[in-house]
């Protein structure tokens, strides 16, 4: 994929005067773009956040059979708008035992990670404010940033329900952290690259969405990535930290008024995030879950497929993108029809996943923190372990290359190690549904509950 | 298509200045957002409400305790782990040139690893008491 500066960027520097490709201005440019940058975070990581918390109480009063908030605003839209205003005025209570710069510091450094982080995500392949080339790298160094915001707001509250909320999560995090990264390792291994926007062009592939890691790797990353994102960022079945029936409310017990407001902030922003990168790792992307199909302004009009059959056979769909461009006599039409609809696909698939965690939450009873350890310590990181040896060998099928001979694949074809997955899989979720069905709790009792 | 073909150019303002930027910023913007609230919140102190809220009961102690050593194992295990994953990353990029021998030596570097977390596991170490 030939990668260029839009035409609209260097248009827009020209009639700014500013020369882009000298050094001396692009420090400049590089402060002016940061703040942009930021304020435009800002406003979209709030607004999806404020759509999140009304969305999570809808869905929620959907699976338990209640109408949710419907009372301020058309179908309760305003709600969150009004819960965080009065937040904003809330009073600020700080008992006298706590540590004062302590207490203050803890929501900060909770929140400032995930605020970053957003800039991480490829919405498209030219908005991505942050594609380095060590992407998924930095977003772990950066996302375990927040554990620490946690332990300190458990510590410097001066109340024992916080301190022990806080000491879980910490006890949590680190020990979700391990399963996550492995099965992101897995997609790293895959794809050769960190780079964000490389590993969603790399999943865009005439398979659709069997091309995508969630199923082209096995569903065992995606599996374990989802269990282990959901510990990370402490939703429900993995909520101990904030567990309501133990620990009033966990590490912000004592928080309240604009500091406990951030910590809710943060909380989904982190789930917003997390499902962004199980997008992007595991679901393409911004790529069109239809194979092969393209809009008429061609998503794979870059695409390093372009002369696979069934893109060519697509070829005609995709100038007419550029027939408009030529009739309306306004460049950048079909630039921005494939950028909107690249932006369209990544939020629709967020959202999706955001639903399904929300699903969960109704759904799935806590678990208990003996429950919890083990099971991150005694079974999803060997599997993740065992998963990468694994993907390691599928690697050396899909892409012999000089160390490996390319027998297998050149009998078999790239199809074979798919159709292998698949045996595998209906073998392994049968044997494990028959294993199960046995004494399924003496079992698992014996095995995770030593 | 092979993944390694991915290469791509990229513009020179984003990266690790632009990064800089963004943290300097996501930590100024909490505080500026508590700044405000300071000023705009209403306050009426009343002396009960400037205690520590344990559902009701008397506060009895401080909460600065000490804690139990099983946080402290699993810290232990994470910092080996955490750290193992710092070199696997490098070691996924290049995994094309090392072949099937980088494959072999790099899983002799994990068993030892996994060795560790099967004796802290068989030692008791993973037990949540």
């Amino acid at each position: 994929m030939p990668f260029q500066i839009p035409q609209w960027f260097v248009w827009l520097h020209h009639k700014l005067g500013v020369d882009i490709f000298n050094e001396a201005s692009q420090v400049l440019m590089l402060f002016i773009w940061g703040v942009v940058l930021f304020v435009l975070i800002a406003i979209v990581a709030k607004s999806a956040v404020v759509f999140m918390v009304l969305m999570e109480r809808k869905v929620l009063a959907w699976v338990t059979q209640r109408k949710g908030p419907n009372r301020v605003g058309p179908f309760g839209l305003l709600q969150t708008v009004a819960d965080g205003v009065k937040l904003l005025f809330k009073e600020d209570i700080m008992t006298p035992g706590q540590d004062k710069f302590l207490f203050t510091l803890a929501p900060a450094l909770f929140i400032f990670p995930v605020f970053v982080l957003f800039a991480f995500i490829p919405f498209t392949d030219y908005f991505t404010a942050l594609d380095m080339p060590v992407g998924a790298l930095l977003i772990f160094a950066l996302s375990s940033i927040s554990m620490l915001g946690i332990v300190l707001a458990g510590w410097a509250s001066n109340n024992k329900y916080s301190l022990i909320g806080g000491m879980r999560s910490a006890a949590q995090a680190i020990s979700y952290e391990i399963p996550l990264i492995l099965s992101v390792l897995t997609v790293v291994l895959f794809t050769g690259s960190m780079r964000l926007t490389d590993i969603v062009t790399a999943q865009q592939t005439p398979l659709g969405p069997l091309g995508w890691y969630w199923f082209y790797l096995t569903p065992l990353p995606f599996l374990v990535f989802t269990i282990a994102a959901i510990a990370e960022v402490n939703r429900i079945p993995f909520d101990l930290p904030e567990a309501e029936s133990e620990l009033v409310s966990g590490y912000n017990t004592e928080y309240s008024g604009m500091k406990f407001a951030m910590f809710f902030l943060a909380e989904y922003a982190a789930l917003f995030v997390m499902c962004a990168l199980s997008v992007v790792f595991f679901f393409g992307g911004y790529n069109c879950p239809l194979a092969g199909v393209t809009m008429p302004w061609g998503t794979l009009i870059d695409s390093t497929y372009i002369n696979t059959p069934v893109i060519q056979s697509a070829q005609g769909l995709i100038s007419a993108g550029v027939w408009l461009e030529q009739q309306i006599k306004l460049p950048g039409v079909a630039f921005l029809l494939d950028q909107l609809e690249k932006i369209s696909w990544t939020v629709l698939k967020i959202y999706v996943l955001i639903f399904m965690a929300m699903w969960l939450r109704g759904t799935l009873p806590r678990l208990k923190p003996d429950q919890l350890m083990g099971f991150s310590w005694k079974f999803l990181m060997p599997i993740a372990l065992l998963n990468l040896f694994l993907v390691g060998l599928q690697k050396f099928w899909a892409y012999p290359n000089d160390t490996m001979p390319d027998l297998i694949a050149s009998v078999t074809g790239n199809w074979g190690y798919l159709v292998v997955w698949a045996v595998l899989l209906v073998g392994g979720v049968g044997g494990f549904s028959i294993w199960m069905s046995h004494n399924l709790q003496e079992k698992l009792k014996a095995r995770f509950v030593r | 298509m092979h993944p390694m073909a991915l290469s791509q150019t990229h513009f020179h303002l984003t990266g690790f200045p632009l990064l800089f930027v963004l943290l300097i910023g996501g930590m100024a913007l909490p505080f500026l957002l508590m700044g405000i609230a300071q000023i705009v919140q209403f306050k009426s102190p009343t002396a009960l409400k400037y205690t520590t809220y344990e559902s009701g009961m008397p506060t009895f102690g401080d909460a600065h305790i000490q804690f139990d050593v099983k946080f402290y194992l699993y810290a232990l295990l994470f910092i080996l782990f955490d750290i193992e994953t710092a070199f696997l990353f490098p070691w996924a990029i290049t995994f094309d040139s090392l072949g099937v021998r980088g494959l072999v030596i790099m899983y002799l570097f994990v068993d030892i690893l996994l060795l560790g977390v099967i004796y802290a596991w068989r030692k008791g170490a993973l037990r949540w008491q």
